[in-house]
């Protein structure tokens, strides 16, 4: 075949690229007898950070899990797949997954992609465990007053955090007066925010200022002067370490030396060196678990996360791992791997092992387990205390 | 004319049966669901594609609001079905209408900058537009609009890309598309000849804006839940890569680009960390080798196919020959 | 009134931050007006460098010429691949490609370092505070804008007392004169990079100093500083560091008032209507003078 002239030329680029293009797609193929589950996680795009610490704890599980002689015998095969952080392409990736006949679905991260997926993992009738989804309304319809069958998580819920936050600012901190800083573009910092102020609230307490950012800010001094001038007893920051880190930092910087409060969203070695050591005292957060907690099984995860990574893992990735393995047990107690009878075996879970604590699901599917309050003491996580949140 | 007749019964007869094929192999489960996304993700792509290729193609304006224009119609969209309980028809009205207001909102000010200036304010609308929607309650803040509902199927897509196709061609031969072209290769002598060339540039812009608001409503209705952040700066860079990769100034170029692209999209998902790191370069590449696009300005039509055709015959017959 | 005044500074650290990526912006767009958008990601390779060196145990000044020099190569690179051949054929498929090394320098970080958002050891620049009549001032905040300051004297030296510089200003007046006068345009287009981007890694290491370092960390100051460089006008290297620090302080002023919300809105608010009001920017005299 000969091309002429430059539509030839046109011709001959689109078929290269269409040719290159074939070969990925022939690359990834799988098969084999083996256990398949879609892994749906922000690979790329504005949230990666977190996705990729999910993916990390879940296929760490896998890997663990197979060494061990995998599932009723069959090896587990995780198909990693790119959301991109975008709704339409963790859509678009569950529509792959589905098409490749895995037998549940664990991830995305964040609430959003995981509501832009869940339509067609319910229409397909393939359950999904989500992992760091907190806003309550991923398990419960509430235009419909009805629990979305398919839908679990290992997280715990937005206000089960804020909850034992302000019971332990209220009663034990003994503080009345209080500042909320939250990440405006981001539902689980929004979350948090409006359910701490219900509970606090509702307790007796004041809040005094109210501030925000967004997650591509760099600068938070100007919100931080606004809220020292209303002088404030604490300050409840429910956002993710990156931001966190530099709030601490520029805070202290301003000579604002209140205690300063956030949830699970903190839970990173990175908040020690973005905030400084020195910065973070009088630094308290809500999480499922502590790093430093000396269990044989947070030990041994924590271990096995830094060999395969060389970094300490964060919350995302311990949720991560909790439900690769949740998954693995579903599927045993299911006892074949059909969609159906997993969903099932899910939702009969009870007192799950995991890193991140003891794990059942309520009506809602949403599990219940204690949560932990974390002092910063010299940049260590210190476990002060764990508290049940009353539903 | 009777050749004319012909072209056109063809094409017709084309659209026809790729129409039909597609809703058989829907309906019969033959197309999984995950290429009926692609398919349909594919549709709203050649919408945003060929109507940015109206405004920054046709009449050679630098416009990277798209992503702002397709916003404001999916959220207009969005709060006609969901919040209001209105069927859907009128939402793609108000969403269509909304966005061309938001057009000529944009466009008359804005419209007399020229090149990079231009394409840097109408960027700065789209970013306003998304802070905006994420500072109202009403349509969900951050957390974006939920449970809209899903109505949109394999018809509702076809026909939305076709009439927007005919509408793009339409106008681009009509006098007016003639006189954005004048505008587009030279205003001054545009405007010398009698062309209003403030009138046909926000013209352009209002068409190009309504048709990406459609694609907004149809994305809305689709995906069922929509988020400020999603129409980020970001989206417009995917929808002129499009644009570019096909050809500015080509209708049928957007159309391959926008197939393209979303198909590309979709085959590197299986390989994630590399997935960004090719579509890049895919990129690099053809603007260093394309900078034209695949089809400059050039149109696929019926004639294209008989040159091809007979150019494969030439090759054949010379082979038969050896 | 100390209140605002704290406002105030607050803005104008933020401001030198915005002032001191717009300065290397505002250079090359002045010579071959493109959008380089890959700008801000030049600044995260910076980083990326001087952070490395500086775990590897070099001090603040070696990290920093490490990073510059990196960049400067980095810089010639990109335009000898990227822009060379495509900005004489269309202004679009050039911006495309921009786009496309700003998406490839990301991700190829990614790809290597991961995700991880990571941070400075915290002995290369210790910290120090200073009240002033009751206003808070940090040595970084001091340091970026002394930086700034420097920066911009050195380029005008460059743009105005050099031959290089000389030859900058012709071809950035008219490509094809300069040439037909004997400037080798190449080299000197080469040059504007090898400059921009050296000074995008100085950007960068301060930087991630302040904040931290992250693969996607360059998007939205690269942004910024392109909306700063225009309100200065664009071209002008003063009015690119008056443009950040007017836009710091409104963006700050904006946040204390209770609009921190709409701060990236007010931020394009302000550029519209400066582009709308007087086109050529603050500083800009006029398409001629561009540099």
């Amino acid at each position: 075949m000969k091309f002429r002239g430059k539509w030839g030329k046109s011709v001959a680029f689109l078929t290269v690229m269409i040719f290159v293009l074939g070969v990925f797609a022939a690359g990834c193929g799988g098969g084999g007898d083996t256990i398949k589950i879609g892994v749906n996680y922000e690979l790329s795009g504005q949230v990666a950070t977190y996705g990729t610490s999910c993916k990390n704890g879940v296929m760490l599980a896998f890997d663990e899990i197979n060494k061990d002689g995998g599932v009723l015998g069959k090896e587990i095969e995780g198909l990693v797949q790119d959301n991109k952080s975008q709704n339409r392409e963790a859509r678009n990736v569950a529509e792959k997954l589905v098409s490749k006949g895995v037998v549940a679905v664990i991830g995305p991260a964040t609430t959003g992609n995981v509501q832009a997926e869940e339509p067609v993992l319910t229409k397909s009738k393939i359950p999904l465990l989500a992992t760091a989804a907190t806003a309550p309304e991923v398990t419960y319809d509430e235009k419909n007053k009805k629990v979305r069958d398919y839908v679990f998580r290992v997280c715990i819920i937005d206000p089960d955090q804020s909850q034992v936050v302000s019971n332990y600012l209220h009663d034990e901190l003994n503080l009345k007066n209080g500042a909320i800083m939250v990440d405006k573009n981001n539902d689980y910092s929004v979350g948090l925010g409006r359910t701490f102020k219900e509970f606090f609230t509702d307790k007796g307490g004041k809040i005094v200022a109210e501030e925000g950012f967004i997650d591509t800010d760099t600068v938070f001094k100007p919100q931080l002067t606004s809220i020292a001038a209303k002088k404030p007893d604490f300050i409840y920051i429910p956002a993710y370490y990156n931001q966190v880190g530099m709030v601490i930092k520029q805070a202290r910087e301003l000579d604002i030396d209140i205690p300063i409060l956030g949830a699970d969203g903190w839970d990173s070695p990175e908040l020690v060196s973005l905030a400084g050591v020195n910065n973070l005292s009088q630094c308290y957060f809500t999480n499922h678990y502590s790093v430093e907690d000396p269990s044989e099984r947070i030990q041994h995860f924590v271990k096995a996360y830094e060999e395969k990574h060389g970094t300490t893992p964060d919350a995302f990735a311990a949720l991560g791992y909790d439900a690769g393995y949740l998954m693995a047990e579903a599927i045993k107690q299911a006892g074949e791997a059909n969609p159906q009878k997993i969903k099932d075996a899910m939702a009969n879970i009870k007192d799950f092992e995991g890193v991140t604590g003891k794990l059942s699901f309520d009506e809602k599917h949403n599990p219940i387990k204690e949560v932990s309050i974390i002092e910063m003491v010299d940049g260590k996580q210190k476990l002060i205390t764990k508290m049940q949140p009353v539903h | 004319m009777q050749k004319k007749h012909l072209s056109v019964l063809i094409i017709c007869l084309a659209l026809g049966a790729l129409f039909a094929i597609v809703q058989v192999g829907i309906s019969n489960g033959m197309i999984s669901g995950y290429w009926v996304t692609n398919l349909f993700l594919m549709g709203i792509n050649i919408i945003l594609a060929a109507s940015l290729n109206l405004i920054n193609g046709f009449t050679g304006e630098f416009s990277l609001g798209h992503a702002g224009f397709m916003a404001v119609g999916a959220y207009a969209g969005g709060v006609i079905t969901t919040n209001l309980g209105l069927p859907f028809p009128l939402a793609i009205v108000v969403g269509m209408l909304a966005a061309a207001v938001a057009g000529v909102l944009v466009g008359l000010p804005t419209l007399r900058l020229r090149g990079d200036y231009l394409a840097i304010a109408t960027l700065g609308f789209g970013e306003i537009v998304r802070v905006v929607l994420m500072n109202i309650d009403y349509v969900g803040g951050a957390s974006g609009l939920k449970d809209i509902p899903d109505v949109v199927n394999w018809p509702i897509i076809f026909v939305s890309v076709v009439l927007s196709l005919l509408l793009i061609k339409n106008f681009v031969r009509s006098s007016h598309g003639r006189a954005c072209l004048a505008v587009r290769e030279n205003d001054l002598a545009a405007q010398m000849m009698g062309v209003n060339i403030t009138y046909y540039k926000v013209l352009a812009f209002v068409v190009g804006a309504a048709l990406a608001g459609l694609a907004g409503v149809l994305y809305a209705h689709y995906y069922t839940i929509i988020q400020p952040k999603e129409f980020s700066f970001l989206l417009t860079f995917d929808v002129l890569v499009m644009v570019m990769v096909g050809g500015l100034g080509s209708l049928t170029g957007s159309v391959v680009g926008a197939v393209l692209l979303t198909t590309a999209s979709a085959f590197l998902q299986a390989i994630p960390e590399l997935r960004m790191v090719i579509y890049a370069l895919l990129l690099i590449i053809s603007a260093i080798f394309r900078p034209q696009g695949l089809l400059g300005e050039k149109e696929v039509t019926l004639r294209t196919f008989q040159k091809l055709g007979g150019v494969f015959n030439a090759t054949s017959g010379s082979k038969q020959t050896q | 009134m100390q209140d605002l005044l704290q406002q105030l500074l607050n803005g104008l650290s933020q401001g030198s931050i915005y002032a001191l990526i717009a300065v290397g912006y505002t250079m090359i767009y002045g010579i071959i007006q493109l959008i380089n958008f890959a700008h801000g990601d030049v600044i995260m390779v910076g980083a990326y460098v001087a952070l490395g060196a500086a775990l590897m145990g070099f001090g603040f000044i070696p990290s920093l010429i490490l990073a510059m020099i990196t960049c400067a190569i980095l810089g010639v690179v990109i335009e000898r691949v990227a822009y060379r051949k495509v900005r004489p054929v269309s202004r679009l498929a050039a911006l495309t490609s921009a786009i496309g090394v700003s998406l490839f320098l990301q991700y190829t970080m990614m790809y290597f370092l991961g995700a991880d958002i990571r941070s400075f050891p915290a002995d290369i620049l210790p910290e120090r505070t200073y009240t002033l009549g009751g206003v808070i001032v940090t040595n970084k905040d001091l340091l970026v804008l002394g930086t700034t300051l420097v920066l911009v004297i050195i380029l005008q030296f460059i743009i105005f007392r050099t031959r290089t510089g000389k030859a900058m200003r012709a071809v950035s007046f008219d490509g094809q004169a300069a040439q037909l006068m004997g400037i080798n345009v190449n080299y000197t287009v080469a040059f504007t990079f090898f400059i921009g981007s050296a000074m995008a890694a100085a950007a960068g290491m301060l930087y991630g100093i302040c904040f931290n370092v992250q693969p996607l960390m360059g998007l939205m100051p690269g942004l910024k500083a392109f909306i700063a460089a225009v309100l200065g006008g664009i071209g002008s290297v003063p009015g690119a560091m008056l443009g950040g620090i007017l836009l710091g302080m409104t963006e700050s002023l904006v946040a204390a008032f209770g609009g921190s919300m709409y701060r990236d809105a007010v931020a394009f608010i302000i550029l519209i209507l400066i582009l709308l009001i007087r086109p050529t920017g603050l500083l800009g005299k006029g398409v001629q003078e561009k540099v």
